[in-house]
């Protein structure tokens, strides 16, 4: 069969229109990519005014009002305009259909709808931060935000609110996709990891979501008629606000930290060139952690005056949503023995991944602690804590995904010495940035501090350089990744080699992805009959 | 070196926070060291270059799943139990003995009051080897009360008191720091806790201003507010008197009885419909907006100094 | 035009009826149900956030609430919970008439739930602006005690996202019905639509069946006159 005949999905017309109105699942995931990473920057921005002004103890580079709305900024751009839509929106739509041996998702129309809400929350939430953004935090702790504050909340709550029924959306058309589009011979035990990762995401997607849209509906009603339900002297309770909040919050961070599992579970045994260790139990464990995720929200309020046996309850369940990622962790690890290995960029990503994943999860371990959750809650230990799981983890995967699967998006390479490079500072960056942050944490300082005592300048100092190196090694892809869009070698279909459905059609793919229906007979990364007899790899099957 | 220096441990419960800091930071860095040196080990021993096919066996063994999970969970279920148990030391009631002392969070200050009237901002005077009890009320949004010597933090809500206790065990002067996000000036919302020896403490009590007792300025308040053209002590009255009735179950309206304390008497004050003594008509009107909450506390002063009177 | 394969071919002589990407019609029907049940799971969340919010207060503040009920008008909710019910009977006769390629009772039937959807909505407006009149809402500043505020603003906001969603329904139903009327037949999409239109309607009286009793049957049982 000639699959080089059909044009690829890029050449599919090239006008705007063709872009902004296509219903392809691959470019409306480079749709995303090029909102994402617009997103990022915006984030990233708003991080280096204020790690510049934590340089010194003194509030002296911008004001506190100033200050307050850089990290709220910060937070909501970066948690729900990156790290929420970055690897389901722009992987899961790119590859969920490719992988399960689909055109396209159940429904494209849909698909196109969920970019047009993000970017009109997107748009709203930035066009607030113009008009003088929001100093609530990203949590939006009621009285302070329905009450006290003279920032645009309801502006933010209303963007948030859009964005999310773009990730509701997602998740259903994940679901039905990978429920009803497999192609035949595609059964459960056959799926990548990287699909059951996004089916589970999908799933808290889904469940989660709409109580966050509700609370944050709420919000908006107390501030607009200064009348609400959490509104203390109405006789309203501020802590049923935090419980809704968190009830789809810390979901949420599996929301980021799932579809990263995903992609390490990928790319590790590629490089490996050996079956990952332990499927069934990876596969598993992104579900329990899925549910068990739904059943630990109550962690975030140890000290906010509810029950101390609630706190209890929080807490154990909190140690048992540890153990699938535990083993997730142990299972690549071990899926490395007798490998045959090659530390190519993404498995520089993934396994810088792995090392700050097991710190952030261990200091998670930390936190769901109650003794030590009672000292640290709300200082800089829980801030660098959390950035290990979403910067260290999900967005290194990110990064990981990109360089792996880039040469499937437009059929080019990238320099591999300059993105090794790239992924050794960003890890060496981020430990210098985040790692202080510890130290300060359990020496005492608070988090969203604007000034702050003296003893603390060293590790602040440290952090702040350690983020001058992060910048520059984020800084770096940006370069060479657009140089390689029309200078870098053509990759073929297949260079890694990989076992699954997207490696075996051209790159960048036909628009309908397979000329045919694919029939699968193989089981899932069958790199034993990859690399079996010979140390060159079988052509392909077509 | 000051910024390498172990965090002062300052009170009964800070070195119990320690310990299990310490184990589980052992406990963790051995997990982090053991599964980053089987990586580099494994990557440098099974690289391509010296193996340029993976050498076949199993994909999955059941035993060791099991085993690994096991070892996990039982880490894990250890640092619950231990950190459970320090945590109800904690957060449980305060002894009774303990010196009681009130704190008002506001944008962007602390307010405390001791039991003799005496008032202070944004520092805090305790004496060591003795329990403190902080009753805790925010005039506007949440706000956190944090001692990181002491290793103890508690939220300070409004319209509710919560509560915290500690025993400061080492003379010297502590930050105190607001911990939950409170709107602009969050960060200068912090002061001192000067932990003193007792006979200082009794010294620096003595010193006080002449601000009299703060059962009197309750006294003060209740005949400054009108609260005794109803509140009379003849058994006529058309609304209860407030002696003898402190820390006493009261039987209520509608049928059911609470016990008159703090939080009881503030919701009496505010909200005075909600739960009406029986006998007596709703006739009380609010006093939200029109007293604060310091005057709240004088009066609840005040009642609790008359909880010895006896009640025709 | 997509590319049809070999294997499309033989199981579709003619030009497929199927979004393109979809292998069949049998897909395509099976995945537009998938979407509605998991839009609607979704959707149990969204209410379910509000519904915790109520029995958590209703838990905090029962005689309050108690007392609040009994002032809502049950005489007209218990009225209006017939109408929501029999507006899913006549939904149920839209989707037995796209099924049968029975235009004219599909037809019919969308016109009556639409009616019997826009008296349950004239209904609710009354007893918004009856509430409204007498003081009985947030703000009102005759609200004693201070806990019936939340009540009613639980009320206004429950009901009131309940007819935005009986409000979409009328919308879809009248999108359906001219989209009906302008074609001679009913094509599988038009029916994959108006069963997915009945599950939506459905789990719109659903919500009802539980807000009514949270709402006005909160105390003990009473008359409803």
């Amino acid at each position: 069969m000639n699959e080089t005949a059909l044009p690829n999905y890029l050449q599919e017309g090239t006008s705007l229109g063709s872009w902004l109105l296509t219903r392809d699942h691959k470019r409306i995931a480079l749709l995303y990519m090029f909102a994402i990473t617009f997103f990022f920057v915006i984030g990233g921005i708003a991080a280096t005014f204020f790690r510049l002004e934590l340089v010194t103890p003194k509030g002296d580079l911008v004001e506190a009002a100033t200050y307050n709305r850089l990290f709220s900024l910060h937070g909501i751009v970066m948690v729900w305009l990156f790290l929420i839509p970055s690897i389901p929106a722009v992987f899961g739509n790119f590859l969920v259909p490719l992988m399960i041996g689909a055109k396209d998702l159940a429904f494209p129309r849909l698909n196109l709808l969920s970019w047009y809400l993000f970017m009109a929350g997107g748009t709203i939430i930035i066009g607030s931060a113009v008009l003088g953004s929001v100093d609530t935090g990203w949590t939006f702790y009621t009285p302070y935000s329905s009450l006290y504050s003279n920032s645009h909340v309801v502006a933010a709550v209303t963007g948030v609110f859009i964005v999310g029924f773009s990730s509701i959306l997602t998740g259903l058309n994940f679901i039905v996709t990978i429920h009803k589009m497999r192609a035949p011979g595609m059964r459960w035990g056959r799926l990548p990891l990287f699909i059951w990762s996004q089916y589970a995401t999908s799933i808290i997607n889904v469940l989660a979501t709409p109580v966050l849209a509700m609370t944050l509906a709420l919000i908006a009603l107390e501030n607009l008629t200064d009348l609400g339900i959490f509104n203390p002297w109405k006789g309203g309770d501020p802590l049923l606000f935090q419980h809704l909040f968190w009830f789809y919050s810390h979901p949420a961070v599996y929301i980021m930290i799932l579809p990263a599992m995903g992609v390490v579970s990928e790319v590790i045994t590629c490089f490996a060139r050996k079956r990952v260790f332990g499927y069934n139990f990876i596969a598993g464990s992104s579900l329990a952690i899925a549910f068990i995720g739904f059943m630990v929200w109550g962690h975030h309020m140890f000290v906010s005056g509810q029950s101390p046996y609630a706190g209890l309850v929080f807490s154990f369940l909190s140690m048992l949503v540890a153990v699938p990622s535990a083993i997730k962790v142990f299972n690549w690890t071990t899926t490395l023995y007798q490998g045959s290995i090659l530390l190519s960029a993404p498995m520089l990503y993934v396994i810088g991944f792995i090392g700050l994943f097991t710190i952030g999860g261990l200091t998670g371990i930390f936190v769901a602690t109650l003794a030590i959750d009672v000292h640290v809650h709300d200082t800089y230990f829980v801030v660098a804590h959390f950035h290990y799981i979403m910067v260290g983890g999900a967005v290194m995967a990110y990064f990981g995904a990109l360089h792996f699967w880039w040469p499937k998006m437009f059929g080019r390479m990238y320099p591999e010495s300059w993105a090794r490079l790239a992924a050794i500072m960003i890890f060496v960056g981020f430990n210098l940035t985040f790692f202080p942050q510890f130290v300060l944490g359990y020496q005492g300082m608070p988090r969203r501090y604007h000034s702050y005592a003296p003893e603390f300048q060293v590790w602040n100092v440290l952090s702040s350089a350690g983020a001058s190196i992060l910048a520059v090694g984020y800084l770096l892809p940006f370069i060479y990744m657009a140089w390689s869009w029309k200078y870098a070698p053509r990759s073929g279909p297949n260079p890694w080699p990989a076992t699954g459905l997207e490696w075996q059609v051209p790159s960048p793919p036909s628009k309908d992805n397979f000329s045919g229906i694919p029939h699968i007979e193989d089981e899932v990364y069958a790199y034993d009959q990859l690399f079996g007899k010979s140390d060159e790899p079988h052509s392909a099957p077509s | 070196m000051e910024f390498l220096k172990w965090p002062q441990q300052a009170s009964a419960f800070a070195a119990d926070v320690d310990h299990v800091f310490i184990v589980l930071l052992i406990v963790s860095g051995g997990a982090v060291l053991l599964i980053a040196g089987l990586i580099v080990f494994f990557c440098v021993r099974y690289s391509r270059k010296k193996q340029p096919r993976p050498v076949h066996h199993t994909n999955t063994k059941l035993s060791l799943e099991i085993g690994w999970s096991v070892i996990a969970l039982a880490f894990f279920l250890f640092a619950f139990a231990w950190g459970a148990r320090i945590y109800l030391q904690m957060y449980r009631t305060a002894p009774d003995d303990a010196y009681a002392v009130y704190a008002i969070g506001k944008q962007w200050m602390w307010k405390f009051q001791h039991p003799d009237g005496r008032r202070e901002i944004n520092e805090l005077h305790v004496p060591v080897n003795r329990p403190v009890k902080i009753n805790l009320i925010s005039q506007d949004v949440i706000h956190s009360l944090y001692i990181p010597a002491f290793r103890l933090k508690h939220d300070v809500l409004p319209m509710a008191y919560t509560e915290m206790w500690f025993e400061p065990t080492l003379p010297g002067s502590y930050h105190l720091f607001c911990a939950e996000y409170c709107g602009t000036s969050h960060s200068e919302m912090v002061g001192q806790v000067i932990a003193m020896r007792p006979e200082d403490f009794e010294n620096w009590l003595g010193n006080s201003q002449g601000m009299g007792s703060t059962a009197q300025q309750g006294a003060k308040l209740v005949a400054s507010l009108g609260c005794t053209s109803c509140h009379k002590s003849e058994s006529t009255s058309i609304a209860p008197w407030f002696g003898g009735i402190y820390g006493k179950p009261v039987e209520l309206a509608d049928g059911t009885s609470t016990v008159v304390n703090d939080a009881y008497i503030r919701e009496s004050i505010l909200n005075p419909q909600a739960k009406v003594v029986r006998n007596f008509q709703p006739a009380m009107p609010s006093y939200q907006g029109r007293i604060t909450e310091d005057e709240i506390l004088s009066i609840t002063a005040y009642i609790k100094s008359l909880r010895e009177q006896k009640n025709e | 035009m997509p590319m049809i394969n070999s294997l499309e071919k033989a199981t579709n002589p003619t030009a497929p009826l199927h979004e393109h990407q979809f292998v069949a019609l049998e897909q395509q029907k099976a995945a537009a149900t998938a979407g509605m049940w998991v839009f609607l799971t979704s959707e149990i969340m969204f209410f379910g956030a509000i519904f915790s919010a109520f029995l958590i207060y209703g838990y905090l503040y029962p005689e309050v609430f108690a007392h609040f009920s009994q002032k809502l008008h049950l005489l007209l909710g218990s009225l209006n919970t017939g109408i929501l019910l029999t507006s899913s009977w006549t939904m149920v006769m839209a989707v037995h008439g796209a099924q049968q390629q029975n235009r004219r009772l599909l037809l019919r039937s969308l016109v009556f739930t639409f009616l019997l959807g826009a008296v349950f909505l004239g209904i609710k407006g009354y007893e918004w602006s009856a509430e409204i009149r007498s003081g009985d809402f947030p703000g009102s500043g005759q609200v004693n005690p201070r806990q019936g505020e939340i009540f009613l603003r639980l009320y206004f906001i429950m009901t009131g996202f309940h007819g935005l969603h009986v409000l979409i329904g009328l919308l879809l139903i009248t999108g359906l019905w001219i989209d009906t009327a302008r074609k001679t037949n009913i094509p599988s999409s038009q029916l994959h639509f108006t069963e997915n239109l009945g599950l939506y309607w459905h789990f719109v009286d659903i919500v009802w069946i539980f807000l009514f009793p949270m709402l006005y049957l909160m105390d003990k049982p009473r008359l409803p006159w």
